[in-house]
């Protein structure tokens, strides 16, 4: 399989310690309705657009060199919209040349090792006077083709880059095993604790994320939990208790717990990769639950416990 | 406007200083055209000119602010700005064009006007350096300057950009004056074919130092007597002890830190009314200057840090109430601003090399927190040794978002300075002064003569030396953009061009240089600066220990882009021919989207950390560093460059139609040594790294502008973030970088409702200024400055 990226995000200053650069992979086995970065969803390559400002002009499918761009008329816009046939188009970015409103742009690229390691150590520098590295996010990097993945973590470690991993955990622990002679830290999501609530939610069970938890912390990984925190869904006593007795019964100790309040603020994104957002109900627990929420973890031991990333 | 100021003194003083307008004050050219009229031609120029400080100075109205603790004015009162007709002699209509704008305004009433008219006018035309220079200068300057190619400080301005070194604080002026008569009884008349010249310009040393000890009496009188009428018995005994002061300065060497400071306003205010420097002057290392009298002071019980504050703040007061001399014209363009550019480094290393920071560096600080003002231009200067701590307090008012304290890099600095020539010790009392120059403070006349506009230079080469907006040949006739075949015939067609423009501009330097030399020495300036009196020289004719002059590049940006997207588009990738670009250049790119996509999007952009762009920088900065660095000056000192454009950017970016990176026509060129705007998209650490593949320790300056929002540098970690970024960018030998700390929203707001955002400071460039100050252009300009936003 390719592996492809979708940002490779410089002076990114929340996911993990100092100042990091962060690879987002493409493509994810869960569906988190709360999920921030849609374009991750889906594996493959996939063509972008902002519905919001099309003229309707019909220029990307003029430019066409393959045919692959028709103008349509979708049953809940007034005016046409260009759509592209997946099988014909090469990537050939010609379209994105002829858009006025400069709107088109492809998602996803593909690197050999060598060449993403090259562009990781630009800023060696930075790493090194704020403590920071590399962290490989998504999508789920976990996902990912695990020779690739090990590949570029060796490559990153002959150059004495520290790397963080940020999982949702859901992945045969062979993979994480091959990783793990390189990772620094894992920063690993626990969403739910409620098996039937996790599916509904995130479209699978959560036995595998957890086995691994308790896996990894046993081979001595450094590990940051972090729950994205979403009210009355797992913003709630109930779970916060229960993850804290998880933690506890299993003798996990991490060196932090992020409990990272909910935000929409990529529900703009779902149109642009042709999906709907479905988390319009959701919302973030009140600063006073978050507060409350802190004050357990802290209280049942979990000193290093912080709001945000 | 919200009440700044650590007690209720410094918030009326400090009220008073932001809320009075700013007005033309004509007393000094009054004064100034009688003494002309009765000297001129009986005595030498330099007598002439220093007779005309004293007799200024022995007559001017003096001014006593309620609740002052530091006391002296440059004019009548607080905001008062002199004029200078010896240098530049302002029409009527410029006196009512200066009043009546809307921005940088400088109020005139009916009767300046009529004194500008009946006095002044008659004598100075024709006389004023002004006319001297145009009369003198070469046509194909002539043609240059007014379309656009570069600016000229010394136009209307008298050649500037001065700072004191640690004599400003330790020496009396009847000290300069045994040093005077010292180096008058070594003058060799027997042998030395200079001798009576030098024996004129010490006279007029010695005439300086009288006019400062003659400003120090009158303000000691009038201090005594309206102590004898004051009923406060608190005010009273302050009054009595600012008497006491006087007695000991400016005559004799200071005493204490109240003395010091004091002493130090007496030179600022000799220098800025002697001639006018723009960029003023500046304390220097106020800290390291100030610390012994700290110390004593407080070991003597009479100082803690809560009176040595307030006597921080109240000279900050006095750097506030004093604005820049008037511009108008280009000079206003490239200098848009009442501020003076006196810059003040805290921190930086000793001497004798070890770490800079003591007490004082963190009251000032405080000052600056707390003062917030524009005036004095407060920054830090930071160093390998320099404490962590000191550089997270720096952060902590840095990201308040006024854009104050600015970072430089210390360890460049100083490397800078011995690789242009000063001795380690020398450099190591230097810094930056005006916006980010480097010099040996006390002990240089560094000039900066004018900014030269990159950008343009290559698109006239585009057009065979023709100028498309002033539509006239400037540059030599070799050929059009069709005609280079391959990047390196482009290449070396640019290269020619700019050496051409590059000897105009020197031409026309040394016709100015050798003006000021003859007519318009500077006595007092001579007196506080090392080695003048030693010399019995002047400083505007080489009396320094050092003389640098400096032409400061703007649009490195703007020409980097231009020559990436040809090289890769035309020449590597075949995407479109020259022919098609220039057409969609001169149509501002309408109706040619895919060009103008692939120029403004897809191409290589210096700024993003790709060798591919970047490398082109560098051999842009390489030609503008090996054209200038070196050459002589016609004070026996050498050029060298900057990369600073104050506001210029907005002046040369309007003189210049579409540039080939797809900038329209008439927008600002990239500024200092920042990307292009919006051409950087891969965050800080990229626009970092780009910017320190220049050489910096190559040059004598360079300035780059960092916009964050809020959120960015919040909390502890924001503050790491931000101390990691400057020191990380310091390994990397920058030389300076600055960070704007507001969100776009705010300044959009601020610009829609300026009056409910008076307040409103941001960095410019180089300095901070009010948002409401700037024009539409330079508030767009800042508005849009990629804002680096992250997560």
């Amino acid at each position: 399989m390719t592996n492809y990226i979708t940002n490779i995000q410089k002076f990114s200053i929340h996911d993990g310690d100092g100042i990091r650069t962060t690879v987002f992979f493409k493509g994810c086995p869960l569906k988190c309705q709360w999920c921030h970065n849609p374009e991750t969803q889906r594996y493959e390559r996939e063509m972008q657009i902002d519905p919001s400002k099309c003229l309707s002009c019909g220029a990307c499918a003029k430019a066409c060199p393959n045919e692959a761009i028709v103008m349509a008329q979708p049953s809940d816009r007034q005016s046409p919209m260009p759509e592209t046939n997946k099988e014909k188009c090469a990537f050939c970015e010609k379209c994105t040349l002829y858009c006025p409103e400069n709107i088109r742009e492809i998602v996803g690229k593909a690197y050999e090792p060598k060449e993403l390691v090259k562009e990781l150590k630009k800023d060696l520098m930075f790493y090194e006077d704020s403590g920071g590295g590399v962290t490989f996010s998504g999508g789920e990097v976990m996902a990912a083709d695990i020779d690739y993945v090990e590949e570029l973590a060796r490559l990153l470690a002959k150059e004495g880059i520290t790397l963080t991993i940020d999982t949702c955990g859901y992945a045969p622990y062979e993979k994480f095993e091959r990783l793990l002679p390189y990772v620094n830290t894992f920063l690993y999501d626990v969403k739910m604790m409620d098996p039937e609530l996790h599916r509904e939610y995130i479209g699978v069970d959560n036995r595998l994320i957890l086995e691994n938890l308790v896996k990894l912390a046993r081979s001595g990984a450094r590990i940051y939990i972090r729950i994205p925190t979403i009210r009355d869904l797992n913003g709630t006593e109930e779970n916060i208790q229960a993850t804290i007795d998880f933690l506890k019964n299993n003798n996990i100790d991490p060196a932090k717990v992020n409990l990272l309040p909910y935000h929409d603020t990529g529900s703009h994104k779902y149109a642009k990769v042709g999906m709907t957002y479905e988390g319009t109900m959701l919302e973030a627990p009140s600063s006073e639950e978050m507060e409350k929420y802190v004050n357990m973890f802290k209280q049942a031991g979990f000193i290093n416990t912080v709001i945000g990333g | 406007m919200d009440k700044r100021g650590m007690n209720e003194r410094i918030q009326k003083l400090r009220e008073i200083s932001v809320t009075t307008p700013v007005h033309i004050d004509l007393e000094r050219a009054r004064i100034e055209t009688e003494v002309y009229k009765q000297w001129e031609g009986k005595v030498s120029i330099p007598v002439l000119r220093a007779m005309t400080l004293k007799e200024y100075w022995s007559r001017k109205t003096l001014y006593l602010g309620e609740g002052e603790l530091i006391i002296g004015e440059k004019g009548c009162d607080p905001q008062a700005s002199p004029t200078f007709p010896e240098i530049c002699c302002h029409s009527v209509e410029d006196m009512t064009i200066m009043s009546e704008r809307d921005l940088v305004s400088f109020h005139t009433t009916e009767e300046d006007r009529r004194i500008q008219k009946e006095e002044i006018i008659p004598f100075w035309t024709g006389k004023a350096t002004r006319d001297k220079i145009l009369d003198l200068m070469t046509p194909e300057w002539k043609k240059c300057y007014g379309a656009g190619i570069f600016t000229e400080f010394m136009e209307q301005r008298g050649p500037g950009h001065s700072c004191g070194g640690e004599q400003v604080f330790t020496t009396g002026f009847l000290d300069y004056k045994a040093q005077i008569r010292e180096s008058m009884d070594a003058l060799d008349f027997m042998n030395d074919p200079e001798a009576m010249d030098k024996l004129e310009e010490l006279k007029a040393m010695d005439i300086s130092c009288d006019a400062a000890i003659i400003l120090g009496e009158r303000y000691h009188e009038l201090v005594l007597e309206t102590a004898e009428k004051e009923a406060d018995p608190v005010r009273k005994a302050e009054l009595m002890q600012i008497a006491a002061n006087l007695e000991v300065v400016p005559a004799h060497a200071p005493q204490t830190f109240w003395q010091a400071i004091q002493l130090y306003w007496f030179a600022h205010l000799g220098v800025t009314t002697d001639l006018n420097p723009w960029d003023a002057f500046s304390p220097g290392r106020l800290d390291q200057h100030l610390i012994k009298y700290y110390r004593k002071d407080v070991e003597d019980g009479i100082l803690d840090d809560e009176k040595a504050l307030e006597l921080l703040e109240c000279l900050w007061v006095k750097f506030y109430n004093q604005p820049a001399p008037v511009k108008v014209g280009i000079t206003l363009k490239e200098s848009s601003t009442y501020t003076d550019f006196a810059n003040i480094n805290t921190g930086g290393v000793t001497p004798d090399g070890k770490d800079g920071v003591n007490e004082v560096s963190y009251l000032i600080l405080d000052c600056m927190d707390e003062m917030k003002l524009v005036q004095p231009n407060s920054n830090v200067t930071i160093s390998r040794k320099t404490p962590q701590k000191f550089l997270k307090r720096a952060c902590e008012i840095s990201r308040k978002g006024w854009g104050q304290p600015a970072f430089y890099n210390t360890d460049a600095q100083v490397m800078e300075l011995v690789n242009a020539g000063k001795s380690l010790e020398d450099a190591r009392r230097g810094g930056s002064s005006g916006c980010v120059e480097t010099g040996a403070w006390g002990s240089e006349a560094y000039i900066l003569t004018g900014y030269f506009n990159i950008p343009k230079i290559f698109q006239l080469t585009l057009y065979n030396g023709y100028d498309t907006y002033s539509k006239q040949q400037l540059g030599l006739e070799l050929g059009y953009a069709e005609d280079f075949k391959t990047y390196d015939e482009l290449w070396n067609a640019f290269k020619t061009q700019l050496e051409y423009f590059v000897d105009i501009k020197i031409r026309g330097n040394n016709v100015i240089e050798s003006v000021f030399a003859k007519y318009m020495p500077t006595p007092f300036m001579s007196v506080v600066t090392n080695d003048c009196i030693k010399k019995g020289k002047d400083y505007n004719a080489g009396g320094a220990r050092y003389n640098t002059h400096y032409i400061q590049g703007v649009g490195i940006g703007t020409v980097t882009d231009s020559l990436a997207a040809i090289k890769y588009n035309v020449f590597e990738k075949g995407n479109f021919t020259m022919k098609e670009l220039i057409e969609a250049m001169e149509a501002d790119y309408e109706g040619h989207e895919a060009i103008y996509r692939m120029v403004h999007d897809r191409s290589p952009k210096y700024g993003n950390d790709d060798d591919y762009a970047d490398a082109i920088m560098r051999d842009v900065f390489d030609l503008y560093h090996d054209t200038i660095s070196g050459r002589p000056n016609m004070k026996g000192g050498k050029y060298g460059v900057i990369m600073l454009p104050t506001t210029c950017h907005v002046y040369f970016g309007d003189v210049l139609l579409a540039t080939a990176n797809g900038r329209k026509a008439h927008v600002p060129v990239s500024e200092g040594i920042s990307p292009e705007k919006s051409a950087d998209t891969n965050g800080p650490t990229a626009v970092i790294k780009s910017c320190a593949k220049m050489d910096h320790l190559a040059t004598c300056g360079t300035l780059l502008n960092q916009k964050f929002t809020p959120d960015v540098v919040a909390g502890e970690q924001g503050l790491d973030n931000m101390a990691s970024l400057i020191r990380s960018y310091f390994a990397m030998d920058g030389h300076h970088i600055q960070f704007n700390v507001i969100d776009r929203q705010t300044l959009i707001a601020a610009q829609q409702n300026p009056d409910d955002y008076r307040d409103l400071i941001v960095r410019v460039a180089g300095y901070s200024d009010f948002f409401r100050n700037l024009d539409k252009p330079l508030q767009d300009e800042i508005i849009n400055r990629t804002e680096q936003s992250f997560n």
